[in-house]
């Protein structure tokens, strides 16, 4: 007969290379999920082991400690205590070290030892401990703690082979009787004690050497310097934005012209109707303009992860805490607040690094306010259009100040939201403690970063894509019944819902300048922002395609006033108008509550900007 | 329990300037003005090792008022902001 599935639960402080041990033991077999009624991210894995046994490997949020002051620490908590709902009570616990630095992690194990669950002591990045010199007594180390205690090397080949021939040895003897769980929350006097028998311990088995490691000390004094630090952060994000929109570009534009040729295969294959407009307008296009943005959504992972495993990430909330912190955010807002530049969607997910529930919503609520990518395509369409290309003061170029303008309102607005929800909504609230380790440097491993790219990836198709499919199908629905009778000449998108739906909405859109048209635009621009440059297009019965892209210009150019186009700029600096960014949300804050406030905030900020935009504009003769 | 004179005057870690070195002598938490609770606030310290005896040595400061901080406590790095580390006595 064969053996039950074995359940392992990691556990570990931050920065402890719990993920990399996670990544080599389970490789790319892992699912990731979220633990039900909470936001927080569950992974779990698959391997077998030398002896053929079948393992389940779930990896648990970093902890200092048993308490859980955060929901990531409670899910932690409740696991190895057995009382999360719905988990299987893990049949070993493994406890992951930093060899480097085992002060903290060996005070948490004497806590988890309390739990009585069956423990290994996996004593991870052995191989840098040993090239700076520290030596460990391994076996008197698992005499003083009473759990066995192994080495291992997550980053390197065969490295965890010790750590998986004890798990098959341990696995063999495992009692199945309950264990004795004499654990409780540590009061301050208990933990104070348990520091101090974890200094001992490592006293006496670990021995340090005199100097500790020279590279981060050399390193910080350039990236941590008050002045030269933010240059060093400046320059990282310069490269950071070259990258995601310059060099993402070609892939992207491969992505398009695939999905293209797709569309035209299947209008070239099928006969007109019903079926054709379906898988092309609705189905691929849809999909596809969503897709393209996967390079974008690749290179910002690589980035974040690539910093985060290189140990910059805590660094750059450093060095950022008591800039933010004037507008009411968190230091670790920062990076969140930067990937939305490419897309508020993996923004709102690199949110998760905020620990504190309200630090966390407000970066949450003000991430759609950076100008992401999507923008791009209808800001560069009104510009060109509407703005001359000349140059201001003699250098500055006219289009790419206003450019600037756009981006320049994203952020300011951001932090002005940021500072009204501080004031107003959260007033009872001092800012959370900033308490980071600033873990040494590594070099990031590749192919651990390569697994967390791929996760990532995955994630966002299925997730952003499910629902994106849907939208458009609805959408797509909307623009093409009911359709046109036999023998007319207008398009058809005049007979269908979408029109009905942008007329009845133009009295609304009327104060702001927009007229029936843009009101139909803005319905499938729901889907992502950019569609409404192709609605625009249909609406205006031209067709698609790169080249006109310029024709959709000059065509606004005569349909549309200065202060129509402007209001339009406006308007989209603020307009909600992105279905996954909200269903994102959604997840995340695990409330639909916080999904309307986002859209309705979102919403009315963008119809005050609009109406003083079009009126000042009017008023200044450019209507 | 330490190599320092005795007589060094003990001062709160938040008031300690880039290279200050020293020891920690005690924990106190009372009127920091930090959004933690006494006992919240002694347990992460602690959990972060910050416990008497601890060799410390301000390594870094931020731009803005010199704030946070980043501290070598024995043999890692944390950064606090000089209003949490006010709780930490030092000599």
């Amino acid at each position: 007969m064969e053996a039950p599935l074995l359940h392992l639960a990691l556990v570990g402080t931050p920065n402890s290379g719990k993920t990399s041990l996670f990544n080599a033991l389970t490789g790319s077999r892992q699912k990731v999920a979220n633990y039900p009624g909470v936001t927080v991210e569950r992974k779990e894995g698959f391997f077998v082991t030398p002896l053929g046994r079948q393992v389940s490997v779930v990896d648990l949020p970093g902890t200092y400690s048993l308490r859980g002051r955060s929901p990531d620490e409670e899910i932690t908590r409740d696991f190895v205590l057995g009382k999360a709902s719905g988990e299987i009570v893990p049949d070993l616990v493994l406890c992951v070290a930093d060899s480097t630095n085992l002060r903290l992690t060996i005070r948490l194990l004497l806590e988890l030892k309390r739990t009585g669950r069956p423990m290994i002591l996996v004593l991870n990045m052995f191989d840098i401990a040993s090239r700076r010199g520290i030596t460990v007594d391994v076996e008197r180390l698992a005499k003083e703690l009473g759990v066995p205690v192994v080495t291992s090397i997550a980053v390197r080949k065969g490295g965890t082979a010790d750590l998986l021939a004890l798990t098959d040895e341990i696995s063999a003897k495992l009692a199945s009787e309950p264990q004795e769980n004499s654990w409780r929350a540590l009061s301050v006097s208990e933990l104070r004690a348990t520091q101090r028998e974890a200094d001992r311990i490592i006293a006496d088995c670990v021995s340090l050497p005199a100097r500790p490691d020279t590279w981060t000390a050399r390193i910080d004094a350039v990236v941590l310097h008050p002045v030269g630090g933010l240059i060093v952060l400046a320059l990282i994000l310069f490269v950071m934005f070259q990258a995601v929109f310059a060099w993402a570009q070609p892939a992207m534009d491969l992505l398009k012209s695939g999905f293209d040729a797709l569309g035209e295969l299947v209008k070239a294959t099928l006969p007109d109707g019903l079926l054709q407009s379906f898988l092309q307008d609705g189905v691929i296009s849809g999909v596809g303009s969503v897709i393209v943005f996967l390079p974008q959504i690749i290179l910002i992972f690589l980035f974040i992860l690539l910093l985060e495993d290189f140990g910059y990430m805590a660094r750059a909330a450093f060095l950022m805490d008591r800039i933010m912190g004037g507008a009411g955010l968190h230091g670790r807002a920062f990076i969140p607040l930067l990937s939305s530049f490419a897309c508020a969607i993996p923004g709102i997910m690199a949110t998760r690094v905020i620990d504190n529930k309200r630090d966390r919503l407000t970066t949450i609520l003000i991430a759609p306010l950076m100008t992401c990518s999507a923008r791009i395509p209808v800001y560069t369409l009104i510009i060109s259009a509407f703005i001359p290309a000349k140059d201001v003061w003699g250098f500055i170029n006219l289009q790419g100040l206003v450019m600037f303008g756009l981006y320049t309102t994203g952020i300011v607005s951001a932090l002005a939201v940021s500072f009204v929800i501080k004031f107003f909504m959260i007033r009872d609230y001092a800012p959370a403690p900033f308490m980071l380790e600033l873990p040494d440097y590594k070099m990031p491993r590749l192919k651990s970063i390569a697994i967390g790219i791929y996760t990532r990836a995955k994630m966002f198709l299925q997730r952003a894509g499910t629902t994106i499919f849907s939208m458009m199908v609805l959408i797509w629905f909307l623009a093409s019944f009911p359709q046109p009778p036999a023998g007319s000449t207008e398009p058809a998108i005049d007979f269908s819902l979408a029109a009905m739906i942008g007329k009845a909405l133009e009295p609304l859109l009327a104060p702001v300048g927009f007229n029936w048209q843009i009101a139909v635009a803005l319905i499938p621009g729901m889907a992502a922002r950019e569609v409404a440059v192709a609605a625009l297009g249909t609406v205006y019965a031209i067709e698609g395609g790169k080249e006109a892209a310029e024709q959709i210009g000059q065509v606004l150019a005569t349909k549309w006033s200065l202060a129509t186009a402007l209001s339009m700029l406006a308007w989209y600096i603020f307009a909600p108008q992105c279905a996954s960014t909200l269903a994102v949300i959604r997840r995340e804050t695990g409330s639909w509550g916080w999904m309307a406030v986002t859209f309705t905030y979102m919403l009315v900020l963008a119809y005050a900007a609009s109406l003083v935009t079009y009126n000042v504009a009017v008023a200044l003769g450019a209507g | 329990m330490t190599d320092h004179d005795d007589t060094r005057p003990h001062m709160p870690l938040g008031l300690a300037l880039r290279g200050y070195t020293g020891v920690i002598q005690h924990l106190s938490t009372k009127d920091t003005g930090s959004a933690l609770s006494d006992i919240e606030l002694e347990s992460r310290l602690i959990e972060l090792g910050f416990v008497e005896g601890a060799r410390v040595e301000v390594l870094h400061e931020g731009l803005v008022g010199r704030d946070p901080i980043a501290v070598r406590v024995d043999s890692i790095t944390i950064a606090v902001r000089r209003r949490e580390a006010m709780a930490i006595i030092v000599a």
